[in-house]
């Protein structure tokens, strides 16, 4: 339970470490983001509707 | 005539300063010869010291999966790509370079890079894309060096244990430079493919004629396409960003040493093209038409026609496997190091850094007994190595794109106009290219 806890608390320190992007939030890099994240959506949809079918056939 | 004589005679005048002219000429040129030996040597000193990351990361891309490729490439198109793989030498090359700088400025890996430039969310999103891939594709490693060893009659099991154990054994050293010259020594087996292409008699007029122009053999079909798809996919795949990245920072190379890690990386390059070109010769010479599913089939076909080649083509893939092995492991270990603030560079003892040790060993356990296990969905597993890391690949790559254009953290080694036209253009082609070929893993016929 402890080393639990401890896991946790760690995973909070990082996200507060990194909670600011240090990265100058530019136009074009603001743009990239926003792409990638439709990308990387659009892609786990197509997985989740793959995984569907697969265990409707099963 | 001596100087005296020289000075006295004015008729010897122009005699002596001829005389002299050419001792002077003579020395001179061995002077300059001497001279321009040792700063090539000097250079060349450099570059021994330097070279490493580079090298390592560009062989171990022609890791089992790789080989397998390469091998079905030649068993089912001949000579005819080989122009292909030629391009893929620029496309490596200049997609790894930009982590040489990454790393050598910022001295950061590249997931504390991503984590530090673009926050938690995307920091965790490559790390936790990272642990997956790598340990699936560790997976596939652990059968290609089962399979190449099961031709000598090794059981698995043996294979698996013997690998862990010579891969611990590697690592547990202490030292960073130790571990370079291993993985080198490996590289260096690599090139068992080069004898093994001479051995089968190519013709070199076929190689020429048939590899060196561009041409698509029966014109763009799926298969054709799929194939190509997966030679891009071997040569960039997401764990190289990060091992090459974190390897820099662990060697501790500074800004001055860039130009020779760029070089070492160019030469890396070549290298791992040319690998790939020797497997699709042999290949193509001697399986030219045999259906080719993995490259152990590829080897014990070949032992049928010669069993050197053979024996070469098995001790290749095993290799191949186990350098991939080492470097992938590694690559998770920095990352999960760098991030969660445990030590983690192999020139710590394991007692300042547990934790980077125990993740490297846990990592390669559990993906080694895999193979082990009666049944296991291997086929599964390498269809979804292919899927998960095209969700990471083109994030990866844009990081890395963004990161190199972050002048305030970059100075003079940020990106130039014309290196971002050409990475952008490279990556942008990867990206649809790798996309393509997730989704046609996922759904077969799709482009048909």
């Amino acid at each position: 339970m402890r080393t639990i806890n401890q896991f946790f608390s760690k995973i909070r320190e990082i996200n507060q470490r990194y909670a600011k992007p240090t990265v100058e939030m530019s136009r074009g890099v603001k743009f990239s983001l926003a792409v990638l994240r439709i990308y990387l959506f659009l892609l786990v949809v197509l997985m989740i509707y793959k995984f569907i079918t697969v265990i409707k056939v099963l | 005539m001596t100087l005296n004589e020289c000075n006295a005679s004015p008729f010897s005048q122009s005699q002596c300063r001829v005389s002299s002219t050419s001792n002077l000429t003579d020395m001179d040129f061995f002077s300059v010869l001497y001279y321009r030996f040792k700063k090539v040597w000097k250079a060349v000193r450099l570059y021994l010291v330097i070279a490493g990351p580079g090298l390592v990361v560009m062989i171990a891309d022609n890791d089992a999966g790789g080989i397998t490729t390469y091998a079905a490439t030649g068993a089912k198109y001949g000579y005819h790509l080989i122009w292909f793989l030629l391009l893929l030498i620029p496309v490596a090359y200049y997609v790894q370079e930009m982590t040489v700088r990454l790393g050598a400025v910022t001295k950061r890996g590249h997931a504390e890079a991503i984590f530090e430039s673009f926050g938690a969310f995307w920091g965790w999103f490559s790390l936790l894309d990272l642990m997956i891939v790598d340990w699936l594709t560790l997976v596939t490693e652990f059968v290609g060096m089962t399979a190449a060893l099961s031709i000598f009659g090794v059981p698995a099991w043996l294979t698996v244990i013997l690998v862990i154990l010579l891969m611990s054994i590697i690592v547990l050293n202490g030292r960073y430079w130790t571990w370079e010259k291993i993985a080198l020594g490996f590289c260096l087996l690599n090139l068992i493919y080069i004898p093994a292409a001479f051995m089968v008699n190519p013709s070199i007029s076929d190689i020429v004629g048939q590899g060196l122009i561009p041409n698509l053999p029966g014109g763009l079909t799926n298969e054709l396409f799929f194939l190509l798809m997966a030679n891009i996919g071997t040569t960039i795949a997401p764990w190289m960003l990060f091992f090459q990245q974190s390897s820099v920072v662990d060697k501790g190379l500074q800004e001055k040493d860039i130009k020779m890690g760029k070089i070492d990386t160019f030469i890396g390059s070549i290298i791992t093209v040319a690998i790939a070109i020797f497997i699709v010769i042999v290949t193509g010479t001697l399986l030219n038409g045999a259906p080719i599913d993995d490259a152990a089939t590829a080897a014990r076909l070949l032992m049928e026609t010669n069993h050197y080649i053979g024996a070469f083509m098995a001790i290749g893939l095993f290799d191949a496997g186990l350098l991939g092995a080492i470097c992938i492991s590694l690559a998770s270990s920095w990352a999960f190091g760098e991030i969660f603030g445990w030590a983690h560079s192999l020139n710590t003892k394991v007692k300042e850094a547990p934790w980077f040790y125990i993740s490297f060993i846990f990592t390669l356990a559990t993906a080694g007994v895999v193979p082990l296990i009666p049944g296991a969905p291997l086929v599964l597993i390498t269809l979804f190595v292919q899927v998960v890391a095209v969700t990471l690949l083109p994030a990866a790559l844009v990081f890395l794109i963004l990161l190199l254009n972050d002048k305030k953290t970059m100075g003079e080694y940020a990106n130039t106009r014309l290196q971002n036209i050409v990475s952008s253009f490279i990556v942008g082609s990867i990206i649809i290219l790798s996309t393509m070929y997730g989704v046609s893993a996922l759904f077969p016929n799709i482009f048909q």
